[in-house]
């Protein structure tokens, strides 16, 4: 009979542990929603999503998001275009033309990239990467989107380069037998059959990169010049949303209209993500099928 | 006419020298960076100290044991739970729309930014639960982040699991969660280790989420409960190679060396843990 309790029990923590994980998304987004809800009694949302200056310690305030979804888009624009050909480009050499011991190699070193904490990432930023760009491209700084992009390139390689790379090795061996048996190169192969078959979960990749990139928050406060202005292009300072939170909710009263306007940006980024690991999720349900 | 054998050559070498010159140089360059110059500063004193003179002298020994004890809580909460709900995603959920859920769930978790969970820290446990600004609340945080991992790792361990197991322990009349817990779960901690490891040296190197939750600026004392702040290193290289003007650089590069350093040595760690399982393995 002992037992049996003791068994009811443990179940049931199993059970509640479950449910758990569903509780936290959902706590997550109500006290999110609460906080940002609260700035939109005083504060038109119309003003929030479509206003063009953020100002929150003007006097009367502005919370309009643009500049940073502006600065948000184009740090994630850069970064996407630099790592995505280099992360397929990368994963293709692992999967079908490397060596298995250097195919070892290459995916721990991958790994090492990964575990590298974005903040001392953000440090080479500042003493290197940032005045390295200035002087060589001419800029009056180098704190700008560029630098943010570059370096936020660099973070997202481990996700694109591994996901990409698994979609790969999955692709059935008889599409390659098949391709061989009709006279095919390997390059023509890996080009043509398992490049489009692998396309799915490549996808996924790039999606689940691009979630990384919007969310990676240190790296662009700490390199990208902390302007929450417009910007002309990516070479200029500019601040994202993610920086914009962590930057100024240290300063900001808590209850405060732009205490609440920070939750708001927040809840913007949980949607944004959201959207984005829906997507990714469905493309690689759709890779393994 | 370049014929197919030729466009291959040119093909494969153009991926091989785009990998080693835009992934493996740029990653080797980086952490030779850190630990070279952050190497050559050095210094026992460096570690066993606290910082003094507005940080720009002294050690870091308040930051370390910050980040250790933070690695713990996060360890003391995390785990259990994320073990837990993944046994019950491979042994007990069936398939339907709850367990969907569930998996949709975990997914989501693993893609919210760390910036975001430092928010649901600071209304959470900070304001609402009445933590404060401590060790709870930013172990907590921390934990909620890292549960994903935890999961994920620990589902791949138990699936690996072969599933005669599980038949040979039900017709012997055990019961599931007897089943669980002497012919599964025996079998399954190398992975689950493995997994917990590497989700712990990612949340000790993560700023964003410890920004408002736990972090303190300066604080030249070891903590006394769990209610106190503590200093973090990846705060504390935030704030002094962005915060303090005229660091000096050699401290911020010591200070990154040591991060990397936990961060490293937690990845190897987790890399022999698996390397000695595996020999173990007997199926």
């Amino acid at each position: 009979m002992r037992r049996k309790l003791s068994e009811i029990f443990i179940e049931g923590c199993i059970r509640l542990s479950g449910v758990l994980c569903i509780s936290f998304v959902v706590l997550i987004f109500l006290f999110l929603l609460k906080d940002a809800l609260a700035l939109f009694g005083g504060y038109s949302a119309g003003k929030f999503l479509f206003g063009s200056q953020w100002l929150p310690v003007s006097e009367p305030p502005h919370f309009g998001i643009v500049p940073l979804v502006i600065g948000s888009l184009y740090v994630t624009l850069g970064a996407i275009l630099i790592c995505v050909p280099i992360g397929v480009g990368a994963a293709m050499f692992i999967a079908e033309v490397a060596p298995q011991s250097l195919k070892t190699i290459l995916k721990s070193l991958v790994e090492i990239l990964a575990a590298i904490p974005s903040v001392v990432l953000g440090f080479i930023g500042i003493v290197w990467l940032g005045p390295f760009l200035k002087t060589t491209l001419g800029l009056s700084t180098g704190m700008c989107g560029l630098t943010g992009s570059l370096l936020l390139a660099f973070m997202a390689l481990p996700t694109i380069i591994s996901i990409s790379e698994d979609a790969l090795a999955g692709v059935p061996k008889a599409y390659r037998e098949a391709a061989f048996g009709l006279g095919a190169t390997r390059w023509q192969t890996l080009w043509r059959i398992l490049l489009p078959a692998a396309s799915s979960g490549i996808i996924a990749g790039v999606m689940l990169g691009i979630g990384r990139v919007i969310g990676e928050t240190m790296v662009v406060m700490m390199v990208t010049g902390n302007a929450p202005v417009i910007p002309a292009s990516i070479l200029q300072p500019l601040r994202t949303l993610t920086a914009t939170v962590a930057s100024e909710m240290g300063e900001a009263v808590s209850g405060s209209e732009h205490y609440f306007a920070l939750f708001a940006v927040g809840l913007i980024l949980f949607i944004i993500t959201f959207l984005i690991n829906l997507v990714a999720d469905m493309s690689l349900r759709k890779a393994r099928r | 006419m370049m014929t197919a054998k030729t466009t291959q050559k040119i093909a494969f070498v153009l991926l091989g020298l785009g990998t080693l010159l835009l992934v493996v140089v740029p990653i080797l360059l980086t952490i030779l960076y850190i630990l070279v110059n952050g190497g050559s500063a050095m210094t026992w004193e460096f570690l066993s100290q606290p910082p003094r003179n507005g940080m720009k002298e002294g050690g870091i020994l308040p930051a370390i044991v910050g980040t250790v004890v933070l690695i713990l809580g996060t360890m003391l909460f995390a785990l259990p739970l994320g073990i837990l709900s993944a046994v019950y995603l491979v042994e007990y959920a069936k398939d339907n729309f709850f367990t969907r859920l569930i998996k949709l769930s975990v997914v989501n978790l693993s893609g919210i930014p760390s910036i975001v969970y430092g928010l649901f820290g600071l209304t959470l446990f900070v304001g609402f639960c009445r933590f404060g600004t401590s060790i709870l609340s930013g172990a907590l945080t921390l934990a909620i982040m890292s549960l994903p991992v935890v999961i994920t790792a620990t589902k791949e361990a138990l699936e690996s699991v072969p599933q005669a197991f599980r038949e040979v322990s039900f017709s012997l009349g055990a019961t599931r969660w007897q089943t669980v817990r002497y012919c599964v779960l025996p079998y399954a901690i190398p992975g689950i280790l493995t997994g917990t490891v590497l989700s712990l040296s990612r949340a000790a190197g993560e700023t964003a989420p410890i920004l408002f939750t736990v972090a303190a600026f300066y604080l030249p004392r070891l903590p006394h409960s769990v209610y106190d702040q503590v200093m973090a290193l990846p705060y504390h290289l935030y704030v002094i190679s962005t915060q303090v003007p005229n660091m000096p650089l050699k401290l911020s590069f010591a200070t990154g060396f040591v991060l990397i350093a936990i961060v490293f040595l937690m990845n190897i760690a987790s890399v022999f843990l698996r390397a000695h399982y595996r020999k173990k393995k007997t199926w």
